[in-house]
């Protein structure tokens, strides 16, 4: 009795290494190839779920499905107007052929890593070099504005000229070259973009200097502009003084031209009545006034007040 | 019950003998017992749990307590799915609190950009997100972190390439944010990272450290010129309603002088009419009266009268005498 259980329990065992073996699991993550005795086997599984194999004599290779980051290295590179920038680019990619990315890189990561690193770096030094630095930076040719263009008018660099292609366009054209030595790895190259542009230190401090003087001839146009705006007021103030004491003048002048003038309607229509008579009495009043003390008045006898002095008889 | 008896050290001892129906039944009682502690799970209230059987996605659960198929055919990853995440970007966050703690590291090679007029200006930003799709979360990007920095930093890059650096600075940044959130939930959405970013806010955006003293410069000129606008429109203040007031009394004082000489002609005039009315019913005798009566006030005032008879001749010698005689 005791031999067959021993038996049975070593049977059952080899069974479930055997079983064991002869299933396997493939994550949501992932995708596998079948090797037979190292030779690839039918199509690669992409299928999440529970899988079957020969045991023993075929082996797994698994691979990510998941979308791949890549991240390049920061790379100096001159535009084609010898402006020296770090470019840094990153991309996504994934395993579209396990089979071809097996064969190519024997499945190692680092190893395509380094691959990418290849190509997309050099694609993106040739279309970086090619084009204006303004290309690579910009994306748009949208009117860009400036504190100082609200208030009248200054001229920035780089603000003028016009992008052909802009930033998106690059990169797009970086992607489209490199994506196309992708296939034989196995590869899809999703997308490349630029991380990073940056000055290299020199240009940099170069950079530095010219905001600064254009910061300092911003805030001398700030300066004179207050001056010129005080003098502005200042003449404004000196007309506006000007016209309201002048129409002050003349309006007191017409009031006071035509109460004269009224004044003399009403003495020429009274004293019209009688221009002798007026002249009359006006000249006797002046007497009062005029004739004092001091003065010396010689009468003739001919005289009307002294008539009567000569002689009684007219 | 069956005895057993063994030898402890030259000594017999009789024990119970322990059946092993009974070690079977706890056997099978832990192992039922792991199986039903490995078929439930809970799931918190501000995530979900997704389902894989043999690796494969077969479905998502809401908060709450759930059954599974037992060991290891299926299995639970959860995902907090109400949680709002946040990536900081320029600078980092020790310690949050009432005083939050920043680190003193710089982080310039995320936040020093170049701005589309080819100026340098350091941007600080943050990412709000949520994770809106956990399947595709879970699944179908690695690393999704380090995809949304990635994607973040290179939109911000991009956005920041196309404004000036007053814009960037000053002038337009919810127009930045605004921009940079659309791009990167394009980007996001693309990659199918299964985010949904919830907002992104500019933190610190200033020019660079070296360039920062010119800036001020800049903001101190403006608030000169201001200043002197200020004091020029100050003295206009003054002296223009000064000058009116004093126009409006000019005005008033004509008008006085017009209502005087009006006035004192119609005064005169009256007077004049009333004595010629009444010289005119006796001309002759009111004339007469008149002249004598003007004569009698004036003469007695004189202190030298000539009477000089009408046929005498060379009298200015006479006068000269007389005044010659006055010196002496």
């Amino acid at each position: 009795m005791k031999i067959p259980v021993i038996a049975a329990a070593v049977i059952a065992v080899l069974g479930l290494i055997v079983l064991n073996n002869a299933y396997f699991v493939v994550d949501e993550t992932e995708q596998v190839i079948i090797l037979q005795f190292g030779k690839p086997v039918g199509r690669p599984i992409k299928d999440a779920g529970l899988h079957f194999k020969v045991p023993f004599i075929q082996a797994l290779v698994r691979f990510e499905k998941r979308v791949l980051e890549w991240d390049g290295d920061e790379n100096q590179i001159p535009t084609s107007d010898k402006k020296y920038i770090w470019v840094d680019t990153f991309g996504r990619w994934r395993i579209v052929d396990p089979l071809k990315y097996y064969q190519s890189v024997r499945g190692d990561e680092r190893a395509a890593q380094s691959r990418l690193d290849d190509i997309v770096d050099s694609a993106t030094r040739n279309f970086i070099s090619e084009n204006l630095l303004i290309e690579a930076v910009r994306n748009s040719n949208r009117e860009l504005k400036t504190t100082v263009e609200e208030e009248g008018g200054f001229e920035m660099e780089g603000g003028e000229q016009k992008i052909d292609k802009g930033r998106d366009q690059i990169t797009k054209m970086i992607l489209l070259k490199a994506a196309q030595a992708m296939p034989e790895f196995g590869i899809e190259l999703l997308d490349v973009r630029i991380k990073r542009i940056n000055y290299i230190d020199e240009v940099r401090q170069k950079v530095y200097e010219r905001m600064i003087s254009e910061r300092k001839r911003i805030a001398e146009k700030s300066r004179s502009e207050g001056q010129g705006r005080k003098a502005e007021i200042e003449g404004e103030r000196e007309k506006e003084f000007q016209i309201i004491t002048s129409e002050a003048y003349r309006k007191a002048q017409e009031i006071k031209g035509k109460a004269d003038a009224e004044a003399t309607r009403i003495y020429a229509e009274s004293l019209g009545k009688d221009p002798d008579f007026y002249s009359f009495i006006q000249t006797l009043e002046s007497y009062k006034n005029t004739i004092n003390t001091n003065t010396t008045l010689i009468l003739n006898t001919d005289s009307e007040y002294l008539k009567y002095f000569k002689s009684i008889s007219k | 019950m069956a005895r057993k008896v063994i030898n402890v050290g030259g000594e017999l001892i009789e024990i119970p003998e322990f059946p092993k129906r009974w070690l079977y039944i706890a056997a099978i009682g832990l192992f039922g017992l792991w199986v039903l502690v490995s078929g439930f799970y809970t799931v918190d209230a501000d995530e979900v749990g997704v389902i894989q059987r043999f690796g494969q996605y077969i479905r998502t659960t809401e908060p709450g307590l759930h059954l599974k198929a037992p060991l290891g055919v299926e299995t639970v990853k959860k995902v907090k799915v109400q949680r709002v995440f946040k990536e900081e970007f320029g600078f980092r966050t020790l310690q949050g609190g009432v005083q939050t703690q920043y680190s003193t590291q710089s982080f310039l090679d995320e936040s020093l950009m170049l701005t589309g007029d080819l100026n340098s200006a350091v941007v600080e930003w943050i990412v709000q997100y949520r994770i809106k799709d956990p399947v595709k979360y879970l699944f179908h990007v690695r690393n999704v972190e380090e995809t949304l920095r990635d994607v973040s930093q290179s939109v911000m890059q991009l956005v920041v390439g196309d404004h000036s650096v007053d814009e960037v600075i000053v002038l337009s940044r919810q127009e930045i944010e605004d921009e940079a959130l659309q791009l990167t939930q394009k980007s996001l959405d693309e990659f199918e990272t299964g985010l949904d970013v919830v907002t992104i806010k500019l933190q610190d955006v200033n020019p660079p450290e070296t360039v920062q003293p010119a800036f001020n410069e800049v903001n101190q000129a403006r608030q000169e010129r201001e200043r002197i606008i200020n004091e020029a429109m100050e003295a206009y203040n003054k002296i223009i309603p000064q000058a009116r007031g004093q126009a409006e009394q000019m005005l008033r004082q004509a008008e006085g002088y017009a209502s005087n000489r009006v006035n004192r002609a119609r005064g005169d005039a009256e007077k004049f009419l009333a004595v010629w009315r009444e010289y005119s019913k006796a001309r002759d005798v009111t004339r007469r009266r008149i002249y004598l009566e003007t004569m009698q006030e004036i003469l007695p005032k004189l202190q030298n009268i000539y009477v000089v008879d009408e046929d005498q001749k060379g009298l200015i010698p006479l006068l000269q005498f007389q005044k010659k005689e006055e010196v002496k």
